[in-house]
C-alpha cells in the first residue's frame, strides 16, 4: 500500500467523509456522520477481515474500565449513559430489536483475595471519578446468593454498578449497517485500500478500480489501523489479543443482569468468557483455555456443569499498548482521524452520538485529548 | 411424510416417541424415530417466532431437519434429559423421546 497516483478529478467520487472499516466502530461512526447529514462512504474489507465485531461478548460494560485513567472511565460512562437512547433510536429506525438491557451488572469474585482486590479497585475508581461520581456496591456471598439463583458456595462476593448492561451485538452490527444505509450512507463491501494520497483536508483513496475523495477520513479499521494510520500522518500501534467464548444450550431465564464473564441472553443462551491471550493473528481455539473458562463458570454456578456447550469461538481484540482507546486527529494532515478500541459494543453509543458529531464539527473535543496516540511517544512521556 | 428406504435393515429397536411405540433399525438416530413416528415437530422454540425482528407470535414448532447436528431443530427430551440433539443420538431399546417445549429448565440446589 503506497501512494502511487493522483486521481484525476473527473474519475473521482466525492464524499464529505470516508470511513475505513465496516466493523462496529466504523459503522457506528459512519451512522453518526450520515445521521448528521454528511455524505459518507464506508469501506469494508469484508468477511476476510478478523472482525472482532462478530466475535465479541456483547457487554455494555463500565465497572472494569478506567482504573488510573479517569478520562476512560468518563468516556465509557458517557457511552453507557447514551446507550438507551441510542438503542431506542436504532430500533425505531431499523425495526431490529437489539436485546439491549442495562439494569446494572455484577463482576463475580471467586475468592476473598479477588474480592478484596476488586473492592480496592472500586474505591480507587470512585476517588478518581471525583465529583463526576462513581456508584458501586460490594456484595457479600449471602446478598449475591439472594440475587443470583444457584450461586456456587465458594463464590466470595461481587462488585455491582448500576451502569452495566448487555446487548445482542450481532443484531447491533446488523442494525448499524441498516441504519447507515437508510441515512444515505454508501457501503462498499469486499474493498481494501490499494493506494492513498493525503493533503490537509483532501484525502483520496483507491479502492479497486475506483478513486474516492473527501475532505475528511476516519480510520476505524481495527487491527488494520496499524498499517493505515501512517499513510495519514497518524499512529495506531494496536495488536491482536485473543479471547475465547463458550455458549451453552438455551435455558429458562435465570439471572436478571449480566455477570461480567458470564451472561445469559434474553433468548436463554449462556455465554461464558473471557480469556486474554497474546498469540498474534491466531484465531484457533485451545482446549486448556476453554477448560479454564468452563471451570470458572462451574465454580460460579455448579449447575452449569449439566449444560451442553453448543458453540465456541475465538476472536481478536484490538488492543492498544495501554489498553485504552486511541482517538486522534492528524496534526500534519487535519481532517484525518483515528478511532481504535477493544470495546466496540460498549462504546458504540459514544462513537455514533459523541465522536461522529465531533468529526462532523471538524475537531475532536478536548475530552478526547488524553486518548491521542501521542501518549506512546517517548518524548511526550519524558 | 417419511418412510424407511426399502433396502434399510430390519426395524428391531423399539422406542417411545411422545407416547407412540415405533420400531427403528439398529444404528438409527432418535430423530429418525421421530420421523418414523410421523411427527411433524418435536420441539417448540424458546422464542416467539420472529421476536428478534419485533414481530409478535408464539413458540414455533420445529422438527428434525438437517439430520447432521447443525440446525438444532430436532432438540428433544430424551430419557428425561432436555435439549438433546436427537439426530446425533442413536436409538436404544426402551428410549423415551419427548417434546422439548421452549428453553430447558435448570435444576438448582
Amino acid at each position: 500500500m503506497a501512494p502511487v497516483r493522483v486521481a484525476r478529478q473527473e474519475e473521482m467520487r466525492r464524499f464529505d467523509a470516508i470511513v475505513i472499516g465496516g466493523g462496529l466502530v466504523g459503522t457506528a461512526i459512519g451512522y453518526g456522520l450520515a445521521r448528521a447529514g454528511r455524505l459518507v462512504v464506508l469501506i469494508d474489507e469484508g468477511d476476510v477481515a478478523y472482525r472482532a465485531s462478530r466475535g465479541n461478548f456483547g457487554l455494555v460494560w463500565v465497572q472494569t474500565k478506567g482504573l488510573g485513567a479517569p478520562h476512560y472511565q468518563r468516556w465509557t460512562r458517557a457511552s453507557a449513559a447514551a446507550w438507551p437512547l441510542f438503542a431506542g433510536e436504532l430500533e425505531e429506525r431499523t425495526g431490529i430489536k437489539l436485546g439491549h438491557e442495562q439494569n446494572g451488572g455484577v463482576q463475580l469474585c471467586l475468592s476473598d483475595a479477588e474480592l478484596a482486590k476488586r473492592h480496592a479497585m472500586m474505591q480507587q475508581m470512585q476517588v478518581e471519578a471525583g465529583n463526576f461520581g462513581f456508584e458501586y456496591r460490594m456484595l457479600d456471598h449471602a446478598e449475591l446468593a439472594a440475587m443470583l439463583p444457584g450461586l456456587g458456595p465458594t463464590v466470595a462476593g461481587a462488585s455491582w454498578t448500576p451502569y452495566d448492561g448487555h446487548v445482542n451485538s450481532l443484531l447491533l452490527f446488523h442494525a448499524l449497517h441498516k441504519a447507515f444505509a437508510a441515512a444515505g450512507g454508501t457501503y462498499l463491501p469486499d474493498s481494501t485500500v490499494t493506494a492513498a494520497v493525503a493533503a490537509p483536508g483532501d484525502f483520496r483513496i483507491d479502492v479497486g478500480s475506483e478513486t474516492l475523495g473527501a475532505p475528511q477520513i476516519v480510520l476505524a479499521a481495527g487491527l488494520g489501523n496499524a498499517a493505515l494510520a501512517p499513510l495519514f500522518g497518524l499512529r495506531a500501534p494496536v495488536r491482536p489479543q485473543r479471547g475465547q467464548i463458550l455458549v451453552t444450550e438455551r435455558t429458562s431465564r435465570t439471572w436478571p443482569i449480566p455477570l461480567g464473564s458470564i451472561r445469559q441472553t434474553p433468548e436463554g443462551s449462556i455465554l461464558l468468557g473471557s480469556s486474554e491471550e497474546e498469540v498474534g493473528f491466531d484465531t484457533s481455539q485451545k482446549p486448556e483455555i476453554m477448560r479454564a473458562i468452563a471451570r470458572r463458570a462451574v465454580l460460579s454456578f455448579p449447575w452449569l456443569a449439566e449444560l451442553q456447550i453448543v458453540r465456541a469461538w475465538s476472536a481478536l481484540r484490538v488492543m492498544p499498548p495501554d489498553g485504552l482507546p486511541i482517538y486522534d486527529e492528524s496534526e500534519r494532515l487535519p481532517g484525518a482521524f483515528t478511532a481504535n478500541c477493544h470495546s466496540g459494543v460498549t462504546l458504540a453509543a459514544a462513537h455514533a452520538s459523541l465522536f461522529a458529531p465531533m468529526v462532523a464539527a471538524g475537531a475532536l473535543d478536548p475530552m478526547l485529548a488524553p486518548f491521542s496516540a501521542k501518549r506512546f511517544d517517548v518524548s511526550a512521556a519524558a | 411424510m417419511f418412510r424407511p428406504r426399502p433396502d434399510s435393515r430390519h426395524a428391531t429397536i423399539c422406542v417411545e416417541v411422545e407416547g407412540r411405540l415405533v420400531r427403528v433399525p439398529a444404528g438409527a438416530s432418535a430423530a429418525a424415530a421421530v420421523l418414523i413416528a410421523g411427527l411433524s415437530s418435536i420441539r417448540e422454540t424458546p422464542l416467539p417466532t420472529g421476536q428478534a425482528r419485533g414481530l409478535k407470535g408464539h413458540g414455533a414448532e420445529r422438527g428434525p431437519y438437517c439430520m447432521m447436528g447443525i440446525c438444532f431443530d430436532c432438540l428433544a427430551e430424551i430419557d428425561g434429559v432436555p435439549n438433546r440433539q436427537s439426530c446425533m443420538i442413536a436409538a436404544r431399546p426402551g428410549m423415551r423421546i419427548r417434546r422439548q417445549r421452549g428453553a430447558r429448565a435448570v435444576a438448582m440446589k
